[in-house]
């Protein structure tokens, strides 16, 4: 970059300089770190191990389902466990986690051009309980009666009665005690987060020049603040009713030919409240990926994103509008028809900005230099399974088609692939793609383009047979299949099938774990901007990142985070720091 | 393809008016409040989220209170206190209600003080505050265990729906643990004014971040909100 910065051109600067707490010892660097960036490894490095407990669980469930009667310890009472603890950790201790407490630590300051975030402390803090809580949650496999076997979704009554796993023991009181924690240590964090966004940006860094990762992270990270309270409470009250015996959410029932002492409750209520968190929890890990894929696309097509207004406000629209489709889940649980009629139309409205998205990530990859790195074929991946995904999303969107297909393998397949497989997607593009400022080393070519195919075919040879078997009536959440006369010959043969691919796209993850770490070491040395890319965290002075980023002084902003192949430039990227006179832009007026 | 635009950050058009105008300020440079410090700003935002998790309590407390079939106790009564042998319907509640609000007003005056920088009556006043939040959550103290006395339980009581209790003593409970906090950080806070520490600059024991008077303000933030909260549970489950 030319290193001169023209006195006029430069707004003053609104925010001073932070103070930031400079460590003093090996565990106040590395262990009770301060640095975003140290929290961000540690958030990314805890949920990837309780995400390799959720992926051997989904081995143990696909032995039981591939190849039934044949391994005598997978209890049905076993295959429920299996099933909770896999959604749940799945998609709040890995998914939310990784995205939001891994990409969102290390990137926010550092796309926004801060020093850290805006209370490291806090930011600290939010990592311990964090821990604490997936500590919590792992404790419930070793407690009296294992952990809960009540579906990742805990519907009352029965996750607190004693036929299922652990609702008489300490299994339900674990995870619900996990949640309450994970969501007290996700709020300090946020809170970081979102006012980094707000009030720590550098000079120059206006919001409509953010990098669309910073917009997705950031707008999950408003409506996780939003949405997680719904659990929080719900999560309260249930521990009330299982603990104290409230009935909040029992009614009065007959439990083994006994009358329980519940007496009054709702069981709705609780859906209602799960789910007013349960669906922004969908946009919570899909916008992130959004963002990120946005960032992967442009830089790796070297190209400047199609319509960046358009997909800010397409991010926003989506994340409002997710807090009013989610009675859309509880469509056979009973409501007024005309609910269902407007939660129907609210949730085929969302398809609106999602497709606008769609559009624009093609349309950047339009007549683009496309060069197919690892990142960017992850990212194209995403694109085509979140396609997928999303259609049958909106089959499952209309009420007349959600009832005979849903608890089928239909349900299964379509959030598998809409928020399962394409944010992992995103994740491993993601890794590929910011590893090297991580480490300052490249993730290793060869074994990234096997763990690549292995996963993106493997993972719809999991996934597409499961529409199939749910459009033949297949029903989900059944430990047991064999003597039902849905399972014809050939959806045994196809569920066997299943569980082979799972496995061996399981094993392509090992092979992932192995290059993650051997590269830290035998890695290709990256240098400071291997990908050739404009956002300021690949203008950093160090790589990997020293403590405060920037070096002396904060980088100051001239341009959007676009600028790729601009006419007229000298290269096929401007980094955002580099002044408008030195060079053109493209960046929308 | 070829409108290539030259930029500079230094442009500074007149805004554009309406909608335009409001996203134009929102999305400008560095940060989007201008006048509103992080610490303020996070406060806000916590704020905002607590909001939902009371909104979710009194929502549920409402839905329960709707739906059951089995009558709901009467709050005058079962809130009443007998006082010269006559009944007074909601009399500690009212002066509950009273003694919260007041140290609202007391908070008030010593952000007022704060800015002034005049430490002794910053401190008092704060301590003042925190006593009066003390006393409230002292009585209700009393009133939970009036009513444990009288045979109300989270799993039921002697005048009708079970929820009532459960109820009443998760909502109060949730809403006392939230004064009970502000009250230890109202001493917290007191303590710094009082050693100087905004004056000074003495870095915070955890934190080893300089604290300023600001802090005041953003304490009594917290404090206003759990005061607001309390208006609208007193509202919901004692006026109801």
């Amino acid at each position: 970059m030319v290193d001169v910065t023209p006195a006029d051109a430069v707004p003053p600067a609104e925010v001073g300089e932070v103070e930031l707490y400079h460590p003093h010892s090996w565990w106040t660097k590395y262990v009770f770190s301060q640095d975003a960036k140290v929290i961000a490894v540690q958030y990314s490095a805890t949920a990837t191990a309780i995400g390799l407990v959720a992926l051997v669980l989904s081995w143990l469930m696909r032995l039981q389902l591939g190849f039934p009667g044949t391994f005598d310890f997978i209890t049905p009472e076993a295959y429920y466990q299996f099933i909770t603890m896999h959604g749940m950790i799945m998609v709040i201790y890995l998914l939310t986690a990784l995205f939001l407490g891994g990409f969102g630590n290390y990137l926010i300051p550092l796309m926004v051009g801060a020093r850290d975030m805006v209370f490291p402390y806090v930011n600290m803090l939010s990592y311990w309980i964090y821990l604490l809580a997936v500590l919590v949650l792992v404790s419930s496999f070793f407690a009296p009666g294992g952990p809960t076997g009540a579906g990742w979704t805990l519907y009352p009554p029965q996750a607190i009665m004693s036929g299922t796993p652990g609702g008489q023991d300490w299994g339900i009181i674990l995870m619900l005690s996990s949640l309450i924690l994970f969501i007290v240590g996700f709020t300090m964090g946020g809170l970081n987060y979102v006012v980094t966004v707000l009030q720590g940006r550098t000079r120059g860094m206006t919001l409509m020049r953010l990098p669309l990762t910073v917009w997705g992270i950031f707008t999950a990270t408003v409506m996780a603040l939003l949405a997680f309270p719904a659990l929080f409470v719900a999560c309260v009250m249930m521990l009330l009713d299982r603990v104290l015996g409230t009935s909040f959410f029992m009614p009065a029932i007959v439990e083994m030919g006994e009358q329980l002492q519940h007496n009054g409750g709702s069981p709705i209520l609780f859906q209602h409240l799960f789910w007013f968190f349960g669906h922004p929890e969908v946009y919570i890990v899909a916008l992130p990926a959004f963002g990120i894929v946005s960032d992967l696309i442009s830089t790796h097509a070297r190209k400047n994103i199609f319509g960046y207004r358009m997909m800010v406000w397409a991010i926003i629209a989506i994340g409002a509008l997710s807090f009013v489709v989610w009675a859309h889940h509880m469509y056979v649980s009973g409501m007024n028809p005309y609910f269902g009629f407007f939660f129907a139309t609210t949730t085929l409205i969302i398809a609106v900005p999602t497709a606008i998205k769609v559009y624009n990530w093609v349309l950047t990859l339009w007549r683009g230099d496309i060069h197919l790195t690892i990142p960017m074929l992850f990212a194209l991946a995403f694109i085509v399974t979140f396609v997928n995904g999303g259609l049958t999303g909106l089959f499952l969107g209309n009420v007349v088609v959600d009832v005979p297909l849903s608890d089928t393998m239909f349900v299964v397949a379509h959030f598998h692939m809409v928020m399962g497989v394409a944010p992992i997607l995103v994740i491993f593009g993601a890794i590929y793609h910011w590893y090297p400022k991580v480490t300052g080393r490249m993730l290793d070519e060869t074994l990234g383009r096997f763990h690549f195919w292995v996963t993106f075919v493997g993972a719809y040879l999991i996934f597409f047979p499961m529409h199939y078997l749910g459009l033949m009536g297949v029903p989900r959440r059944y430990a047991e299949l064999t003597d039902m006369t849905i399972m014809t010959e050939s959806a045994r043969h196809l569920n066997s099938f299943i569980s082979i691919m799972a496995f061996i796209v399981g094993f392509a993850q090992m092979v992932f774990l192995f290059n993650l770490i051997w590269s830290i070491r035998h890695g290709r040395e990256a240098g400071g901007n291997p990908w050739r890319a404009t956002t300021l965290e690949w203008q950093t002075p160090q790589t990997p990142p020293e403590h405060g980023n920037f070096g002396k002084e904060l980088p100051i902003v001239y341009r959007w985070a676009y600028d790729y192949s601009v006419p007229g430039a000298k290269e096929d990227f401007i980094p955002q720091n580099v002044p408008g006179d030195f060079a053109p832009s493209r960046e929308p007026a | 393809m070829t409108d290539t635009t030259v930029t500079h950050t230094s442009q500074m058009e007149p805004r554009p008016a309406g909608w335009r105008g409001i996203a134009a300020d929102w999305a400008s440079d560095q940060r989007a409040f201008k006048n509103v410090s992080w610490g303020k700003a996070m406060m806000w935002i916590f704020l905002l989220s607590d909001t939902f998790i009371f909104g979710c309590f009194l929502l549920s407390y409402m839905t329960a209170r709707m739906s059951t079939r089995v009558p709901w106790p009467n709050p005058s009564e079962v809130f009443a206190l007998r006082i010269g042998g006559s009944e007074i319907p909601l009399i500690l509640i009212a002066i509950m209600t009273f003694v919260l609000i007041s140290s609202s007003g007391t908070m008030a005056m010593a952000v007022n003080f704060g800015y002034r920088h005049d430490r002794r009556k910053t401190a008092i006043l704060m301590l003042l505050t925190a006593a009066l939040g003390a006393t409230f959550v002292g009585m209700q103290a009393f009133e939970w265990t009036k009513l444990i006395t009288e045979g109300v339980r989270p799993w039921g009581n002697p005048w009708g729906a079970a929820q009532f209790g459960s109820c009443f003593f998760m909502i109060t409970g949730f809403h006392g643990t939230h004064v009970t906090i502000g009250v230890i950080f109202l001493i917290i806070v007191a303590r710094k004014v009082w050693r100087g520490d905004f004056d000074t600059g003495r870095p915070g024991f955890f934190t080893s971040r300089r604290g300023r008077y600001e802090n005041v303000e953003i304490m009594g933030l917290y404090w206003h909100f759990v005061d607001l909260v309390w208006v609208f549970i007193f509202a919901f489950f004692y006026l109801w």
